[in-house]
């Protein structure tokens, strides 16, 4: 029903990398007039392999700057600005107005730090940069200064099966989830590592409190979507999408989509929500990172960017947490209403794939939020209790009710 | 953990002229070796005793009178006598004792009464701490609020004031020159 | 293992050695004197009334508790007897004052257990009542209000309707607090049966206050040994009833319940305050003797001896802090509980370090 705003992301950087690779070629043409070996680079340049491997390189790096900067900073400015205004004061007020260049400087009789926001993420994250990366002298150095990396590492490793619209992926896989749930399970391992790396009794009771965590909450989650896999029959996250792209009932142009979540799957999907929310160690799940007891957890020796890093990649993950969520059981990109308008055969988007498919990571990242910050902590031995002794007999009922319904041709 | 036991049944307001029956008891007790007993106001009862008969007075106080809280013990330096003050208080009818136990100057030591009541542990601990007044049968009698290595007792009027001293020195605090 | 003295959630600066078995408590043992001022000792060459300024400071977030305790014991010594309106204006900044100081104790006990919203909207009911202090006094904490003889001044005109409208507005909001504490689900998770102590252990170690009631023994001094016009003030003290108290939630339920008794107090104590009546006498300038008295804080029972030699100055003065005793008992309430509950069970027990260490 809707389509996406970008068809083909690899055609679309393969356009801009082939402009890219033009323009240097006029350069290097106008140096070749007068060195004439330069002519043969121009050509090679332009010739198809590497095209090929320049356009890998480019889309790499938009989808980084989309999915770790653009989104990273907006999610982190919702989550501030939200909750400062559940807790009745301002939040978050730097914006372009507080920069002291021109055309920026010019409010010389308005407030300038009274903005939306939205810089104070970038300006803290270039405070972190040039702050001094301290290593504890008794610290296992190789694995303090490999955890970050492994944690940062995998779980961008995510989005390169992370689509986020139709057309805007990287990489098209049979089996994408099977890949997503992976890399997201990486997580335990590099917050072990960086716990028990800094010598520290209370990292270290960070890092193992989190690794029992989220071991515990992989296995309602993977329950749940092998009860889904029962609906789909297909681990591919973009047929799973294109099957809730439907609608359940209609009422002529308008309808229920026939998205997951109202479908029998909604225990799955309430049993995959917590678990999920668990994975993210947001509040009430969060104690691996507790403040209260352990200064910062887990993270408690790292400085610098290198806390940096650790810190931003949590919110990472509860975009990826979010999306996985939207792509399972909210319909993913599909947009029920306001979808296109076609002209003469050309399907033109009004609200594309990908504006809704922010929409709703969007607002489940609100709803987390929301959640998170008006509920106190649940302790360790409690969360291990609600993940082994609760969620996983209601998963399993989520498998018999999914198998169940499939098998008497009910759904 | 303590196990949660029945709390005691209690009225919560005080019994008037209760405590002209408890000095009366007091004293047809402990005759002689009550130096002092009078009726402050209404709901305190002051005596003083001589340190011997501490634990004679606070077992009875506790046991057959059924004051079961130990408000304070306060050490005083009276310059040729200490004096360890006791505030006891009866939760069962509102009243205070007040028991005053003289001790010798050059003889700082008195019985214990954390047996008796815990509350004791602290306050005692901080008495010996201020005062150098030694609580025998005190469970662990080492110092609360000054560090462990303080060589004075500094509620003591032998020990300067503020006002009469100039800066020492930590070292000389520490027992040094 | 160390928790503190530097450690961002216990409130205060001391420490707390525990011994740990696996994730449980085997043993605690508590550290304090790190905020010791000898309080006692500088005590004896101020005057009586110059005391009051650092009595303000003995616990600092309920001041006026602690100087009128003082200023009893003083005038008890002396003999002074305070006309009615100074003690009754003393009833109104005393149950003003244990609103603002259990406030900070929720402020503080939201955190701890991960609910930081509560930090924020607890602060922001505070400054109503710090606004009135301000308004009665002229300061916000360490106000220097009480007096040997009375209060400093009178309470200003306009005083009573700003209370009447802070205070309405005051319990519409806790009972939106209610719903956000009480019936959350993870907050009885974290607080019921945690930490609990016996009545008669809490007895016997000496702890008074919230924390007593809490355990089910009706005792309020304000009852029990009634101080200022206690007497002709109708409120309940708030008690646990119920078999299975002495745990954290009760002591909770136990405090936010008394914030809403004082505001009643507060409500009473200006409909029966004489409208003409002096509100100070001048207490003689030597005296000797000695003086005691106890008030319940809001933390519990704050005890004052203060003797007298026939100078101008205190021969001795005892400070008597409840905080003090909670803590010999903190042990009992530790034992057997998980180390992540260590900073639940000390918050609910409303920690001031400034009056414990003197």
């Amino acid at each position: 029903m809707s389509v996406p705003l970008v068809p083909s992301f690899f055609e679309s950087c393969r356009i801009l990398t082939v402009a890219i690779v033009w323009v240097v070629n006029l350069i290097i043409r106008a140096i070749g007039v007068v060195i004439p070996p330069f002519n043969d680079l121009a050509d090679w340049l332009a010739s198809d392999s590497v095209i090929t491997v320049l356009t890998w390189l480019v889309l790499m790096t938009v989808m980084l700057v989309w999915t770790a900067l653009f989104n990273l900073l907006t999610v982190m400015w919702i989550e501030r600005k939200f909750y400062s205004r559940l807790q009745d004061r301002y939040g978050i007020m730097v914006s372009v107005w507080s920069l002291p260049f021109w055309p920026f400087n010019r409010r010389k009789d308005r407030p300038t730090h009274k903005g939306w926001g939205y810089l104070q993420n970038v300006a803290d994250g270039m405070k972190l940069l040039q702050k001094e990366n301290l290593t504890p002298a008794s610290a296992d150095a190789a694995m303090f200064h490999i955890s970050p990396v492994l944690i940062a590492s995998t779980t961008l490793l995510i989005f390169v099966a992370l689509p986020w619209s139709s057309g805007f992926y990287v990489a098209k896989l049979d089996l994408s989830l099977l890949f997503i749930l992976a890399a997201f399970s990486f997580a335990p391992f590099g917050i072990l590592i960086a716990g028990w790396s800094a010598n520290n009794k209370y990292t270290l009771v960070g890092g193992m409190r989190a690794a029992a965590q989220l071991m515990a909450y992989e296995i309602p989650l993977i329950l749940c979507v092998i009860a889904l896999v029962f609906f789909t029959g297909t681990l591919d996250v973009f047929a799973i999408v294109a099957q809730q792209d439907r609608h359940l009932v209609s009422f002529g142009s308008l309808g229920i989509p026939a998205w997951y979540v109202f479908s029998p799957q909604i225990l799955g999907f309430l049993i995959f929500t917590v678990a999920m929310v668990a994975e993210m160690e947001r509040i009430p799940f969060d104690i691996p990172e507790a403040e209260a007891e352990l200064v910062e957890g887990w993270t408690t020796e790292y400085s610098g960017m290198r806390f940096g890093l650790v810190f931003g990649f949590k919110w990472l993950r509860m975009i990826a947490g979010a999306a996985l969520i939207t792509i399972l059981y909210l319909g993913g990109w599909s947009g029920p209403v306001f979808a296109t308008i076609y002209i003469g055969g050309i399907a033109i988007p009004i609200l594309p794939e990908e504006i809704w498919f922010l929409l709703k990571v969007w607002l489940l990242c609100v709803v987390i939020v929301w959640v998170s910050w008006s509920v106190p902590r649940v302790r360790i031995d409690q969360i291990l209790k609600i993940g082994w002794r609760r969620l996983i007999p209601f998963s399993l009922l989520a498998i018999i009710v999914g198998a169940g319904t499939r098998a008497l041709g009910w759904y | 953990m303590s196990p949660a036991g029945r709390p005691p049944e209690l009225q919560g307001r005080a019994v008037p002229g209760i405590e002209h029956e408890i000095l009366a008891q007091l004293q047809s007790l402990f005759k002689a070796k009550l130096l002092d007993g009078r009726v402050v106001r209404p709901r305190l009862v002051e005596i003083a005793i001589d340190r011997s008969d501490l634990l004679a007075v606070c077992t009875f106080l506790r046991e057959a009178l059924g004051f079961e809280h130990l408000a304070c013990i306060t050490a005083i330096d009276w310059r040729d006598r200490f004096e360890s003050v006791y505030h006891v208080s009866n939760y069962y009818n509102g009243c205070v004792v007040q028991v005053h136990a003289r001790i010798p100057y050059d003889d700082p030591k008195i019985a214990s009464v954390t047996k008796l009541w815990n509350a004791a542990n602290y306050h005692e601990r901080e008495a010996w701490d201020l005062m150098g007044i030694v609580y025998e049968g005190h469970p662990n009698l080492e110092r609360i609020l000054l560090p462990a290595d303080f060589k004075f007792h500094p509620l003591r009027k032998d020990f300067a004031q503020e006002v009469d001293r100039q800066y020492i020195s930590r070292r000389k605090l520490k027992g040094g020159k | 293992m160390n928790m503190g003295p530097q450690h961002p959630m216990t409130h205060g600066l001391w420490n707390m050695k525990v011994k740990v078995d696996g994730e449980t408590i085997t043993d605690a043992k508590p550290e304090i004197g790190y905020l010791h001022r000898g309080y006692e000792k500088i005590m004896e060459v101020r005057e009586f009334q110059k005391n009051v300024v650092l009595t303000d400071r003995l616990c600092y977030v309920s001041s006026i508790t602690w100087s009128h305790a003082y200023c009893l014991a003083v005038e008890r010594m002396m003999g002074v007897e305070v006309p009615e309106r100074g003690q009754w204006i003393r009833v109104v900044a005393l149950e003003l004052q244990r609103i603002a100081s259990h406030l900070m104790w929720l402020a503080a006990y939201g955190p701890d257990l991960g609910l930081l919203t509560a930090l924020l909207w607890s602060l922001r009911e505070r400054e109503l009542f710090l606004d009135l202090i301000q308004l009665m006094s002229g300061a916000r904490m360490n106000q220097n209000y009480p007096r040997v003889g009375g209060v400093r001044n009178d309470l200003p005109d306009n005083f009573e309707a700003m209370c009447k409208r802070s205070i309405a507005h005051f319990l519409e909001k806790l009972d939106g607090y209610e719903k956000l504490m009480h019936e959350s689900k993870v907050f009885l998770m974290r607080t019921q049966d945690v930490g609990r102590i016996s009545a008669a252990d809490a007895i016997n170690w000496g702890v008074t206050g919230p924390n007593l009631r809490a355990c089910g023994v009706n005792v309020d001094l304000r009852r029990l040994d009634p101080y200022e016009t206690y007497e002709q003030i109708d409120f309940e003290p708030q008690i646990w009833k119920g078999a299975d108290g002495g745990d954290s939630y009760a002591r909770f339920v136990c405090r936010f319940n008394e914030m809403r008794e004082s505001c009643g107090i507060v409500l009473q104590a200006l409909e029966k305050m004489p409208k003409d009546s002096p509100f100070r006498t001048k207490p003689p300038r030597r005296a000797e003797g000695d003086g005691y008295a106890r008030t319940e804080d809001s933390r519990g029972e704050a005890l004052f001896y203060v003797i007298g030699d026939g100078d101008d100055r205190p021969y001795r003065v005892k400070i008597r802090s409840p905080i003090f005793c909670s803590m010999a008992a903190t042990p009992i309430m530790l034992r057997g509980n998980k180390l992540a509950d260590v900073v639940a069970i000390l918050g609910s027990i409303d920690v001031c370090v400034g009056e414990m260490d003197k």
